[in-house]
């Protein structure tokens, strides 16, 4: 049973004018203390409403049936109470993009403490001054960089601020959503060094959102890919990455060569067509339009997700038992 | 290289900061791009890479050196440039923002005719609607016809991406130069752009100078790649040697930590590229360079020449090229072997 996160199917329909727009379609996950499980999937795959609800953070217009247990709790119908003991302390997020996400007028030092001062304002200020340096630290930066406005930052620097924005009440739970999607590659990987590093010291859990499949091989110890709102094949991560069952979960994992391979040489890797509209979602499998190996049969239902082995799934008819 | 088509040669370009310090974003760059070829000029953000696509398509005066096209340095005046944009075009980075929201693809597309006159007067005669749609077509966008009338947010990213190829194609360039063309887009449609710039290759002989961050891009599409470091090129030849069997501690440490990379050892490098108002004496990487800090250097004895000899501008010939000091060390020994 894992400590820390089930969501069992959970379903997100957002009601607009053109009609009900099912994004999440019965999504099961689950996440323990010093896991780090990958999201996998494209835009408007339903990756980020699904992450949305784990903090009830999902918009107005959204509907969510199914559970989200937060250490046993049901997140969609706790108490506002906990709800907010919840977003201070139990679970935090780390977005992409962190150039708009900081104030640019404030020193990094009163941004990082503010999360502090508001959940415990009793704190005195040197208590809050030196958890804010050892909040540095933890992120690679040294303490004296509290003093520095984000403009005087790099874009890698930036998001160190942003993981230690989100470490400040010291979550047991870190959401992170494309936390490296506009980085170079070097500036990655310190980022993920230090993600990996803090899951292991701190023994938090973490749920990291990429679209890059290789990324999360590498860091990540379960993966779940997502197509059409729903899970299409979830497993171990090298398994996934490297003998992915599910034809999507393959052409993901081939979009991003393994630079030196023969076989991707003068021979990039992609699908036809786009991610579907979760507005009009094909009959069937959702992929199937795409498939390279889809039959009629696929048209007919959506196909189940079946067990693979322990620990792996996938949601293709196409896959030999 | 069979039919040189674009050259830049010991281009410098300097900035002035705010605080009137002089950025120097290109510090000597040598690059060739033949007729046909695809050239992967790769980098961290701070390499000047995107600068030096720029001086490449005329958008940036070089303050020294020059970019010749088939071997004719460019002249500097409006009128020159013209003939110039037309041979060579950008594709820039990001469609979602790069196209106009209030225009029509086929106006998007036709934008470019009308302004070099191409509208009216094609070489072949075709109406403006026929290279439009020709355009589109060969950017895979079939029919054609279908989409004139579409605005950019109806389409997907995808599409939007190669609408800005077909706006560039529209005038028959041989040339592109696509800067982060994939980006910004979802993983599935990344390979289908790729695959299209090497189809245009084969189909029409274009050449692509594709700038990024990306190795594995790379690796997928181009014959050549050329590594940047603030404001130099440091490493360049064929991709199978450039990054197959890098040289350059740079070079090296940057396919060590591109994700499920294997038979590097994953080497992390602190910090980030140094500002380029302060480029450090001797080998400009020597600050973050792991074989400095190993002592391979200076097992090498070449750990003083790393600190404060400077390194050439490298030549952009055949072969493959590397300016560090510890690998010319080295290569009496490698041939020893």
């Amino acid at each position: 049973m894992p400590d820390l996160l089930t969501m069992r199917d959970v379903s997100v329909t957002y009601r607009t004018e053109g009609g009900d727009v099912p994004a999440v379609r019965g999504v099961d996950l689950a996440l323990s203390r010093g896991e780090i499980v990958g999201l996998a999937g494209e835009s408007g795959c339903g990756k980020s409403t699904l992450a949305s609800t784990i903090l009830r953070l999902q918009p107005p217009s959204a509907t969510v049936t199914g559970q989200v247990l937060f250490e046993g709790e049901d997140v969609l119908t706790m108490s506002w109470g906990d709800l907010r003991a919840l977003r201070w302390a139990g679970a935090s997020m780390v977005f992409q993009g962190a150039l708009h996400s900081l104030n640019p007028v404030r020193r990094i030092g009163d941004q990082i403490a503010e999360p502090i001062r508001v959940h415990s304002p009793e704190t005195p200020d040197r208590e809050v001054e030196a958890r804010v340096g050892e909040l540095l630290e933890q992120v690679g930066l040294p303490p004296t960089r509290a003093r520095a406005y984000p403009h005087q930052l790099s874009g890698g620097q930036r998001q160190r601020v942003m993981i230690a924005m989100a470490l400040a009440c010291r979550p047991r739970l870190i959401v992170a959503d494309e936390p490296t999607t506009a980085l170079d590659v070097m500036v990655q990987a310190q980022v993920l060094d230090v993600l990996s590093a803090l899951v292991h010291e701190l023994g938090v859990g973490m749920l990291m959102i990429s679209h890059d499949l290789s990324v999360l091989a590498d860091l990540c110890d379960r993966i779940v890919v997502m197509y059409g709102g729903r899970v299409v094949e979830t497993g171990p991560a090298e398994g996934v990455f490297g003998g992915a069952l599910h034809p999507y979960a393959g052409a993901l994992s081939a979009a991003f060569p393994r630079v030196g391979d023969p076989r991707a040489r003068f021979a990039p890797s992609g699908l036809p067509g786009d991610p579907p509209d979760p507005a009009q979602l094909p009959p069937g499998c959702a992929f199937a339009p795409r498939c390279p190996r889809a039959i009629e049969e696929c048209t007919r239902a959506v196909p189940e997700l079946r067990s693979f082995g322990a620990d792996r799934s996938a949601a293709c008819i196409r896959v030999a038992s | 290289m069979t039919g040189l088509l674009l050259q830049a040669r010991g281009v410098r370009v300097d900035f002035v900061t705010r605080g009137g310090e002089v950025a120097r974003a290109l510090d000597g760059a040598d690059l060739r791009v033949g007729a046909g070829e695809v050239v992967a000029l790769v980098g961290e953000s701070g390499s000047g890479k995107t600068t030096l696509a720029r001086v490449l398509v005329g958008l940036q005066q070089p303050d020294s050196g020059d970019v010749l096209l088939d071997g004719t340095p460019l002249g500097r005046r409006p009128r020159d440039l013209k003939p110039f944009r037309r041979r060579v075009q950008m594709v820039l980075q990001d469609p979602a923002g790069a196209l106009n929201p209030r225009q029509t693809v086929y106006d998007s597309v036709a934008e470019g005719l009308r302004l070099h006159g191409l509208s009216t007067r094609d070489p072949d005669g075709r109406s403006e609607e026929r290279q439009v749609a020709d355009a589109l077509a060969s950017a895979g966008l079939r029919p054609p016809e279908r989409l004139f009338l579409r605005y950019p947010h109806e389409l997907s990213g995808g599409q939007r991406q190669r609408v800005l190829i077909a706006g560039a194609l529209a005038l028959r360039p041989e040339l592109l130069i696509a800067d982060e063309p994939v980006s910004s887009l979802d993983a599935s449609i990344r390979g289908e752009i790729l695959a299209l710039l090497l189809k245009l290759r084969s189909d029409l002989g274009l050449g692509v100078l594709v700038v990024t961050h990306d190795l594995g891009l790379a690796w997928n599409i181009a014959d050549r790649t050329a590594v940047m470091y603030l404001g130099r090129i440091v490493e360049a030849g064929p991709t199978e040697d450039v990054l197959a069997d890098p040289q350059h501690p740079y070079t090296r440490a940057l396919l060590s930590v591109v994700p499920e990379m294997e038979g590097l050892e994953a080497v992390v490098l602190e910090g980030e590229i140094p500002d380029p108002t302060r480029i450090p004496a001797g080998c400009r990487f020597h600050p973050r360079c792991p074989a400095l800090a190993s002592g391979e250097a200076a097992e090498a004895g070449v750990d003083d020449d790393c600190r404060r000899t400077p390194l050439a501008v490298l030549p952009d010939h055949r072969g493959h090229n590397v300016a560090c000091h510890l690998v010319a060390a080295r290569i009496p020994a490698r041939d020893g072997q």
